[in-house]
């Protein structure tokens, strides 16, 4: 039996907006697969516990705030630390075009702005499955 | 190093990854927890019931921070899956996020896969890992319940139902089979409107004094989880609860219920799986169906035909 898709949608920082985190952690528990949602202002730290407790194999930053630059690659630097470079990063928000390539850089390999649709989400996922390690 | 020997060492992220194994029934699971059965049987287990929005993950958050005279402390917190899809929005961790950094507490989300108990059929494995890999003290948060929904009882030490003022009247709690089970009532939202009914309600439940009752009158603490209240109460009502257990000898009786449980459980659903894949193997039922179709034999003589079939099949392959 295959091992379920386990995901953690989280919100780093002071931004309190969280509808798009809510959304997109409902929307990819509707397409079939377990989602943690951490609720608004974590702290890298505690995102970084929380993904590894959890066990999951993706995470979703989500940040409307503006301190992306800093917040995503503080967080995906801990996980390497941690050991636990191999969850597959994803964000989302207030992001502007022109900042995505050097958090491409920092792991965070797709960003998803306001307007995406859904499905593009679920392709990703779909598209990097076969990179969860088998366990 | 095998994942077993870092899950006994304390390596978080091994035990995540083992509760993981458990959960989705993967090959190597057997054999992990043959290698942690050895270092299970130390942890003390509470269970924590009640409907949805009753403050169940509020209520452990607030215990977590009385739980200092503890090293190691586990939250196992159970969400309904989508019959629809399989997929499950796991939202109780989001209340105990302070506890987050904490080294001590290991919080996990668990989907139900299904099952309609309150808790999932893997929770009872992920115990067994958590305790192997030290935790003194587990609690299993259910999914919001109502009435019947009674599977943790076998699972946990001491179980405790979250009420709420304002949830129905006292024939409600006569209806609930949930309120058999329970060690300790909480009347959580205590400052709401009707707490104080809701404990005259209890009360007079708890006089009727039934005959079956294990431990006679049961405790009630009122709390509010959000405005830290009783909380205090709550905690030594659950040690205490605990130490009484153990004093009475009726700790080592439920956890010998639970093993039997357990063990029964697994037996009965081997066989199933067995029967099932025989029945698919050789289409018998619907071979023999038709003799049962505009009367004819009835549905009882078939189903011993049956297994008398599968018996011969199960010998000769043994």
């Amino acid at each position: 039996m295959g091992m379920k898709i386990r995901i953690l949608i989280a919100k780093p920082g002071l931004d309190g907006h969280d509808r798009g985190a809510k959304y997109v952690a409902r929307a990819l528990a509707e397409a079939g697969y377990a989602v943690i949602y951490t609720g608004i202002r974590q702290s890298p730290e505690a995102i970084v516990r929380t993904a590894i407790q959890e066990d999951v194999d993706f995470w979703g930053l989500s940040l409307l705030s503006g301190a992306h630059n800093e917040l995503f690659p503080r967080i995906t630097q801990l996980l390497r630390q941690q050991g636990a470079g191999d969850i597959i990063c994803f964000g989302g928000g207030i992001i502007p075009q022109q900042d995505v390539p050097a958090l491409k850089e920092q792991g965070i390999e797709a960003i998803f702005t306001p307007g995406t649709p859904m499905q593009e989400i679920i392709d990703f996922i779909e598209a990097n499955r076969h990179r969860v390690r088998a366990a | 190093m095998k994942l077993a020997e870092k899950v006994i060492l304390g390596d978080v992220r091994a035990l995540g990854r083992a509760i993981s194994l458990v959960e989705n029934e993967h090959p190597d699971k057997h054999a992990l927890l043959e290698q942690l059965a050895p270092h299970c049987g130390k942890a003390m287990v509470w269970g924590i019931t009640g409907s949805p929005g009753s403050g169940k993950s509020t209520l452990i958050d607030r215990l977590l921070t009385h739980g200092e005279s503890h090293r190691k402390l586990a939250v196992l917190a159970v969400d309904p899956t989508s019959p629809q899809t399989g997929g499950a929005f796991l939202g109780d961790r989001l209340r105990m996020q302070s506890h987050a950094q904490d080294q001590r507490i290991f919080i996990r989300s668990i989907a139900s896969r299904g099952k309609l108990g309150g808790i999932s059929s893997a929770t009872g494995d992920a115990i067994k890992v958590l305790d192997a890999a030290g935790y003194e003290l587990i609690i299993i948060e259910t999914v919001g319940i109502g009435q019947s929904e009674i599977d943790v009882r076998s699972l946990a030490d001491v179980l405790v139902l979250v009420l709420n003022p304002g949830s129905g009247d006292s024939i409600q709690l006569l209806k609930a089979w949930i309120v058999e089970v329970a060690d300790v009532f909480v009347i959580n939202k205590c400052d709401k409107a009707e707490a104080n009914r809701l404990s005259a309600d209890l009360d007079f439940f708890q006089s009727l004094k039934m005959p079956t009752a294990e431990n006679g009158r049961r405790p009630v603490v009122i709390t509010s989880a959000t405005l830290d209240k009783g909380i205090d109460e709550l905690w030594r009502t659950l040690l205490n609860c605990q130490d009484n257990l153990v004093a009475n000898g009726s700790l080592r009786d439920r956890r010998a219920r639970r093993i039997q449980e357990e063990i029964s459980d697994l037996v009965a659903a081997k066989m199933q799986e067995e029967l099932t894949r025989f029945m698919n193997d050789t289409g018998i039922v619907e071979k023999l169906s038709a003799s049962s179709l505009g009367g004819g034999k009835s549905i009882y003589a078939l189903r011993d035909e049956i297994l008398s079939e599968f018996w011969k099949d199960f010998y000769k392959s043994q």
